[in-house]
């Protein structure tokens, strides 16, 4: 266990360490802005808010919320402080809710379409991949490069066309939302039908440009390993192909799971961003509503959230990995 | 060099990207060359004009005449003026007075109308409808035999409040496009604010490339310089080099983006300034792989040899190890400029791209059509052609990369 005990703290060391700049970067680039940051904010309230004692409230909050009178240290410390209670502050666009209220609503939804859709997506690309680098023919030359096309896709441009087709043209999904407009959350099964109902399109949107690039990777490795010597030793020794293939598939699958891991952070962005297209009630089309009345308070607490998230996952990935990889497992050993 | 560059013209994907990158940019080079004219001008007064030409009416009118008489002309304007629920109320009163038209296409306009002239009559008599039903049916047969007169059209020009007739225009009077002055083709319409979409497309095509260009440039460089000196050097450096990649590499690169560009006032946000941000975070992936390039090279025979002949580090770096991973680096600038193009797009998706009113981009064209919702009510052309235009130019420049992946790795080589 000595071997994984250091592994794994090293990967939380990572983890913490990073944590600690994304919360900073998250403090220090607004605060790069020349002009005073609530002098900034409440010029841009008076836009979204008509209530003037609202503005006032709002300034007084804001000021004593980020302390500015303070040295900047201390407001650092100070903003820790909040985040860690998950005191984010009051929305300006959606006052008086609170922006930790809105978040949390909108997190689940997030979770639960973009996790589901990264891990089915990058299970059929290294499905695709594997059986390009192994079958060839059609494979690698017809169904390879078409999903390859269709990963270049812009997620956001392949959520309008899918929306376009099957929500407009053929009218056999609703046009966006994530229920029904006339329901209110409820656990009954009329709901639940309603959810998966409006679920399935921004599913298969993250799902479709995801397997070109996993499935490149894959093949790639694929082709790698079946070069190897080992493979060519197995044939010699006479090894079923069956039990070769299961080899080599372990073997490239390996880099694969880093490989999750490294894209996850670019590929967050895009399927945020196509949230928005099927005005999916996740933490992009939060994201999008909170750019557009220049809610200071949300953006900081999404972009912050989202960093977590993918930290989490990654970390996540990094523990799986230690299990998978004989290389680590072996190390114990030592 | 030249032998590399021999090879990868053998590598039918490299070829495809090539093409197809090659043509995007001879477009982008050419068509304002052919068709001059500001992109941004707003031709149309409202929006969403669908693609098509248009021929200006007021030149057509005092152009030229020719007298055709074309046989289907007639029945071409039958159908165009009876509508579909027309016809439906039409079949409705054969229905009512229980006549057979089974022997008639619906869509058959001339026999329709035939089989109309010579049933009305008798058809009104005996079928038992409501008054106001009869009253439509009047009307719609007064508006067929209207149709079916010579009508002609008068234009008369008013001078000082009194009319002046120019001309009369009868059905079988036509006008040659190529006489009339103005002829307009708009290959893709116009968008939400009246600009012709393909002159915006193109324009905005070759500021979304040069917006992934700035950014690949910025982020090869910086990725490069860093890698060599991490790999290179060794020691502290890289320690603290590899420290802020990999912390860097984690966070969320639209995180990075969405905060900056949020910081910057939006009179500031040009193309330029939007690519020079997206270069500055997207480094992290050059220099990791540099730096790990570097590192299986720091100790080769030659490069040790080098330094026992006192060769400086500038020497080592451009002549020992430079020429080694230049293939990694051109890979990796390609892959940079098509990310890049993507960030530009999904920034602006999310209002938070350059904000200009001077120069077009891919994303900004795709944030206008999605806010006039062009998707949702079925004007293609304003959102259409440019997905299809960011996703040919990222494939191209993906699939030049996997090309070159493939001459360059031999192990992956089929």
């Amino acid at each position: 266990m000595k071997g994984y005990r250091k592994y794994f703290g090293q990967k939380l060391l990572w983890f913490f360490i990073t944590l600690i700049v994304a919360v900073a970067l998250n403090f220090v680039l607004p605060r790069l802005m020349p002009t005073d940051p609530v002098n900034a904010i409440t010029g841009k309230i008076a836009g979204g808010m008509s209530d003037s004692s609202a503005i006032k409230e709002v300034y007084e909050f804001y000021q004593k919320q980020f302390g500015l009178d303070k040295p900047m240290i201390t407001q650092f410390f100070l903003f820790v402080k909040n985040a860690l209670r998950g005191d984010f502050g009051i929305s300006f666009s959606q006052y008086p809710r609170t922006v930790a209220d809105i978040i949390s609503s909108s997190i689940g939804w997030t979770l639960a379409l973009q996790i589901p859709a990264i891990i089915v997506g990058w299970i059929l690309g290294n499905v695709l991949g594997a059986v390009a680098a192994y079958k060839r023919g059609i494979w690698d030359k017809g169904v390879m490069p078409l999903f390859m096309f269709l990963g270049n896709v812009p997620a956001f441009a392949m959520a309008i066309v899918l929306l376009v087709l099957f929500a407009m043209k053929w009218k056999i999904a609703p046009s966006g939302g994530g229920y029904s407009s006339q329901m209110i959350p409820n656990m009954s099964w009329k709901f639940v039908k309603s959810v998966l109902s409006h679920y399935w399109l921004p599913f298969l949107s993250v799902v479709i440009i995801s397997i070109g690039g996993q499935a490149v990777g894959m093949r790639s490795m694929s082709i790698y390993e079946l070069n190897a010597d080992y493979v060519k030793y197995s044939r010699f020794l006479g090894i079923k192909d069956g039990k070769i293939v299961k080899y080599v598939f372990r073997n490239a699958m390996l880099p694969q799971v880093t490989g999750l891991a490294m894209s996850l952070g670019t590929s967050i962005g895009g399927a945020l961003v196509a949230e928005t297209i099927f005005s999916y009630p996740g933490l992009g089309t939060t994201m999008l509503s909170a750019v557009t009345s220049s809610d200071y308070p949300l953006i900081s607490a999404t972009t912050l959230i989202i960093t977590i998230m993918v930290l989490l996952v990654t970390l996540f990935l990094d523990v799986i990995y230690a299990f998978i990889d004989p290389r680590v497992k072996a190390a114990q050993f030592d | 060099m030249k032998n590399t560059i021999k090879q990868l013209f053998h590598s039918s994907k490299f070829v495809i990207g090539f093409v197809i990158f090659v043509a995007i940019l001879l477009t982008i080079i050419i068509y304002p060359l052919v068709s001059p004219g500001n992109p941004l001008e707003m031709v149309g007064v409202g929006t969403f004009a669908r693609p098509g030409t248009y021929v200006s009416l007021y030149d057509a009118v005092t152009t030229e005449k020719d007298t055709f008489k074309f046989s289907d002309a007639d029945e071409k304007r039958l159908a165009n003026a009876i509508s579909d629920s027309d016809r439906e109320a039409m079949l409705a009163l054969f229905d009512a007075a229980a006549m057979d038209y089974s022997s008639i296409d619906v869509n058959d306009s001339n026999a329709l109308i035939e089989f109309w002239d010579a049933n009305y009559q008798t058809a009104m008599d005996t079928a038992k409808l409501k008054k106001s039903q009869k009253r439509d049916l009047r009307l719609l047969d007064s508006r067929i035999q209207a149709l079916k007169a010579g009508e002609t059209f008068k234009v008369v020009e008013e001078v000082d409040g009194e009319t002046v007739e120019i001309s009369t225009i009868t059905k079988t009077d036509y006008v040659n496009t190529n006489k009339v002055i103005n002829v307009r083709n708009l290959p893709l319409g116009t968008d939400n604010f009246g600009r012709d979409t393909l002159r915006e497309l193109i324009a905005a095509a070759g500021v979304s490339l040069r917006i992934g260009l700035i950014a690949g440039i910025i982020a090869t460089f910086v990725g490069l310089l860093l890698g060599l000196l991490a790999g290179y050097l060794g020691g502290v450096v890289d320690n603290i080099i590899t420290f802020f990649t990999n912390v860097l590499s984690v966070i969320p690169s639209i995180v990075l983006l969405i905060l900056i560009n949020y910081s910057i006032s939006q009179e500031l946000r040009g193309p330029t300034l939007c690519a020079l941000i997206i270069g500055a975070t997207s480094w992290t992936w050059t220099t990791r792989s540099v730096r790990s390039q570097v590192i299986s090279l720091r100790n080769r025979d030659h490069v040790n040899l080098s330094k026992l002949s006192g060769h400086s580090l500038m020497r080592i770096i451009l002549t020992d190890i430079l020429p080694y991973i230049a293939s990694y680096v051109v890979m990796a600038f390609i892959l940079q400029v098509s990310s890049g193009i993507l960030a530009e797009a999904q920034l602006s998706m999310l209002g938070l791209g350059p904000k200009t009113t001077t120069t077009p981009t891919l994303g900004l064209m795709m944030n206008w059509a999605t806010l006039y919702s062009a998707h949702t009510t079925g004007r293609w052309w304003a959102y259409f052609p440019v997905i299809l235009t960011i996703t040919f130019i990222t494939f191209s420049l993906n699939f030049m990369n996997t090309g070159m992946d493939q001459v360059f790795n031999p192990a992956l080589r089929d």
